[in-house]
């Protein structure tokens, strides 16, 4: 991980559309008045979701005249979580788990096929302008390392090869089968149950 | 009292103190980064680990509150264990770049490394790198050097209330910097340069120019405004290198304002170190011979009504009161004036021209009414204690006029002068809430006074105050915000011209051209029609004053005399002198002194310690308990408009700053706020 880059590209202007707009003030209803700044993050995510996945200075400014903070509040929020862009992101927006667990089942695999195929560096994109990728820590599904996640699904139990064909897949602009690669259910072992085999609901 | 016992000691303390607090209260010394006494506790540094009895964790000592019984340890195997593993995280990142680092020996991070670190490095990978971020003309980077201890955004979002530094990625990348690098736009910033432990925010035009044990330290007194800042010199042979603060919790604390630090930069340009006399139009250097003999014989060349004197902005007791004695002993003239802005006073009391709460006071009070005043830029620390007062009580704030963006949010009532009197008629919903409180502030600033309405502004709020009895023993309502050093001290020698009907004699003169010899101790910022006027000019910069005079003496400024201030309290400080005039200029009171012996009519005194009785005999005439009121002030109709500061070339030395220019350039090109108003 590094310190987010800020796209050279910015838009002049950003608002929310009439529809998120409504759903910023819900937001921002949740909160009492005097601690309205607490909205930040749902707003910020909701720029994201209507900008392409990724959050222009323009609209860092406008949330922050929203919920009367300073520019700098927000703009540390922005920055802090690796679950929000502050770049164009592909179409299909890669991150790949690259903390202990998915190291150790071989994470720097996947990270130098991206590189490979997607761009030489995180966070840029690739030449059909399809995909881009970057390195994340914890995912939260250690048990099922490597993993990757692809815009709101996950990949788990990959290898090398498996991640070759996936990534292979978006660049073709064909949206593989999230889940277990390994084609097991959930965390569940493998082949079946090993232990408390008698034992319904188990 | 609670009892906690630190290092088998067992002591007092008082509810609501940290572990850390009673640690020193204990006497135990406790390393620290990130705590500060004057700022909320972040807890993020953990260099403050001691060790807690039935805790099998050390604990952070500035964020745990201190609890009757606790057991507290500071000095064992355990605690040195926890700092050294600290210390040697914090020193991971930390470039070993002592030798080019400005920081260098008033560094907390070098200090505490060498008493509480290990003695080498265990680390060989590669250290952390990161970007220098531009923060104005002031403050210089280096960021690869921070330890994140968040001192500086602390302060900006709490003290000075400009919310434009912060912290942005996480982890190792986390960065301080302003939003997309703006210049951070407050009169308190550089203030962040004394509170970094490190060399990550060091001064811009100090870089590079001396090593701390280098230079020699003086003690004095700031006259940048009337504040009277407690300030620290350091010179190095005769140039002053920088300023600092020195901590006075009753004025500055342990702040000072931009200008009282940078300035210092203009006491090296723009000098008079020798005496000028004109010739044919052209100022000509000159012996100081020559120049008392023409002035002397110009001065007998006029009737003592025709010679006026005027002091200016910087000017100390000594030299005024000198200015003083000279003009009414040796010339027979009593036309002295020290008002250039022409603000009314009413100088029978001495609480009529002083801030009677004090600068502590301001933290007691409940309601605060400015009128015609902008704190921020007139006094720059004064605002800091209010913002203070509002964070700490949640006052409420009100101002007659706009001063625009004070960095704490208050009420304008609106700008006419009909708004004071319905205040003190009680037709204002204002009114009852100034009576119904129990230590309300007024501010009159000088925008109110120099209207023409400022007679009937102080004359009738004074009255306002002192009916509800809010002049009393323990509280004392009424404050003028004086801007100018001098000012105060030259009421109190009695510089003025006031007859009965006339607060402004002095100038009506003028106006009128009865006078043909203007004496000029240090005044640059007057403007008038000089005509055949002969005008001598004293003091320490070429400015606007010696621009139009006929004879020039060159004085001192005021790191270079053993000076008394007056501050707008009414506090006489003693300034030292820290470095010594240029070339052949002499200290003012002298140059009186000489001038006097040389017409044959002495003023009286040869050394400074009878000078300096005299002054005090003087003052403490004014100090009296009564209080006369004048009724009746025709009611004037105005607008009280706030006139602009053009904070950074408020005085003759800040206009030769170089570092005052370049700000002064900066904060025209843009108002940044941080907050702008919600559409």
């Amino acid at each position: 991980m590094s310190i987010k880059k800020i796209s050279e590209n910015q838009p002049k202007s950003f608002e929310f559309s009439e529809e998120n707009y409504k759903e910023a003030e819900k937001e921002i209803k949740k909160y009492p008045q005097n601690r309205k700044a607490s909205a930040v993050l749902s707003l910020l995510y909701l720029v994201q979701k209507q900008n392409n996945n990724w959050i222009p200075l323009v609209a860092i400014s406008y949330v922050a005249k929203l919920l009367n903070v300073p520019y700098i509040q927000v703009y540390e929020v922005a920055t802090f979580y690796s679950m929000l862009n502050l770049s164009p992101v592909g179409k299909y927006f890669i991150q790949v788990c690259t903390t202990t667990p998915c190291m150790i089942r071989g994470s720097k695999k996947i990270v130098s096929a991206c590189e490979k195929l997607i761009s030489k560096d995180q966070n840029q994109l690739s030449e059909n302008k399809l995909c881009s990728w970057t390195e994340v820590e914890c995912l939260g599904a250690c048990v099922n390392g490597p993993v990757m996640q692809i815009n709101q699904d996950y990949y788990e139990d990959l290898d090398e090869s498996k991640s070759i064909k996936i990534i292979k897949d978006l660049l073709e602009d064909k949206f593989p089968t999230p889940g277990s690669a390994k084609e097991r259910k959930n965390a569940a072992p493998e082949k079946g149950k090993t232990t408390l085999i008698g034992i319904k609901n188990a | 009292m609670p009892k906690i016992t630190v290092n088998n000691k067992e002591i007092d303390f008082e509810n609501g103190m940290t572990v850390l607090q009673a640690c020193e209260l204990a006497g135990a010394e406790i390393p620290r980064f990130c705590y500060h006494e004057r700022l909320s506790i972040a807890g993020n540094c953990r260099m403050c680990l001691v060790e807690l009895e039935k805790s099998n964790k050390p604990i952070a000592s500035c964020a745990m509150p201190a609890t009757e019984g606790m057991k507290i340890k500071t000095n064992t195997p355990f605690v040195e264990k926890a700092r050294r593993g600290v210390m040697e995280f914090l020193l991971a990142n930390h470039p070993l770049d002592c030798p080019v680092c400005d920081q260098g020996g008033e560094c907390d991070l070098q200090d505490q490394s060498l008493f509480y670190g290990l003695d080498n490095s265990r680390y060989t990978e590669n250290k952390r790198q990161v970007k220098e971020k531009y923060m104005g003309p002031l403050i210089k980077t280096q960021m690869t050097r921070c330890i994140h201890c968040t001192r500086c955004i602390r302060f900006a979002t709490e003290v000075a209330g400009i919310p434009e530094l912060g912290a942005i990625g996480r982890g190792e990348d986390m960065e301080i910097t302003t939003y997309l690098e703006k210049s951070m736009e407050s009169e308190l910033s550089a203030n962040v340069i004394d509170l970094c432990p490190v060399g990550a925010l060091t001064s811009k035009p100090y870089a590079f120019e001396a090593r701390p044990w280098d230079l020699k330290k003086t003690e004095t007194i700031d006259v940048m405004d009337a504040v009277g800042s407690n300030i620290r010199v350091d010179t190095y042979g005769w140039e002053v290198k920088r300023i600092l603060p020195r901590i006075n919790e009753d004025i500055n604390e342990e702040w000072i304002s931009d200008k009282t630090r940078y300035a210092c930069d203009g006491l090296l340009k723009q000098r008079l170190d020798t005496p000028y006399t004109r010739e044919n139009g052209r100022l000509q250097k000159t012996s100081w011979d020559l120049a008392l003999k023409l002035l002397i014989n110009k001065l007998k060349s006029f009737k003592p009504y025709e010679i006026a004197g005027m002091v200016g902005d910087l000017a100390d007791l000594e030299m005024i009161y000198s200015f003083k004695n000279f003009f009414e002993k040796s010339l027979g003239s009593t036309n002295l004036e020290c008002r250039e802005d022409r603000t009314y006073i009413n100088p029978t009391e001495r609480m009529n021209y002083i801030f009677n709460s004090k600068i502590n006071g301001i933290e007691e009070a409940d309601t605060i009414l400015l009128i015609g005043a902008n704190p921020r830029l007139e006094a720059t620390i004064l605002n800091a204690r209010i913002r203070k007062a509002y964070i700490k009580n949640k006052i409420k704030i009100y101002s007659v006029g706009d001063p625009g963006d004070l960095t704490y949010p208050y009420k304008k009532l609106g700008s006419n002068t009909s708004i004071i009197k319905d205040i003190v008629n009680g037709a204002h919903e204002i009114s009852e809430k100034i009576k119904k409180s129990k230590k309300p502030l007024v501010i009159i600033g000088n925008s109110a006074l120099s209207s023409k309405s400022g007679q009937y502004i102080f004359e009738t709020i004074k009255n306002f105050l002192f009916n509800n009895n809010f002049i009393r023993k323990d509280w004392n309502g009424l404050n003028v915000l004086n801007q100018h050093a001098s000012r105060v001290g030259a009421i109190d020698l009695g510089v003025y011209s006031i007859n009965d009907n006339n607060n402004f004699s002095f100038f009506e003169k003028m106006d009128n051209d009865e006078f043909k010899f203007i004496y000029l101790l240090g005044v640059d910022n007057i403007n008038f029609d000089k005509k055949d006027k002969f005008i001598v000019y004293q003091g320490s910069h070429g400015d606007k004053g010696a621009e139009i005079a006929d004879i020039i003496l060159p004085g001192a400024a005021y790191t270079e005399k053993n000076g008394l201030f007056v501050n707008l309290e009414g506090k006489i400080q003693k300034a030292y002198k820290a470095s010594y005039p240029p070339g052949d200029a002499r200290e003012d009171w002298v140059i009186f002194k000489d001038l006097a012996n040389k017409m044959g009519k002495p003023i009286g005194y040869n050394n400074v310690k009878i000078l300096r009785d005299s002054i005090n005999n003087h003052i403490n005439q004014k100090i009296t308990n009564n209080i006369n009121k004048i009724n009746n002030i025709d009611f004037v109709d105005e607008n009280i408009l706030i006139k602009p500061v053009d904070y950074y070339y408020t005085n003759s030395i800040a206009r030769s700053s170089h570092v005052m220019n370049e700000c002064r350039q900066i904060s025209k090109k843009f108002l940044f706020t941080g907050i702008e108003k919600a559409s």
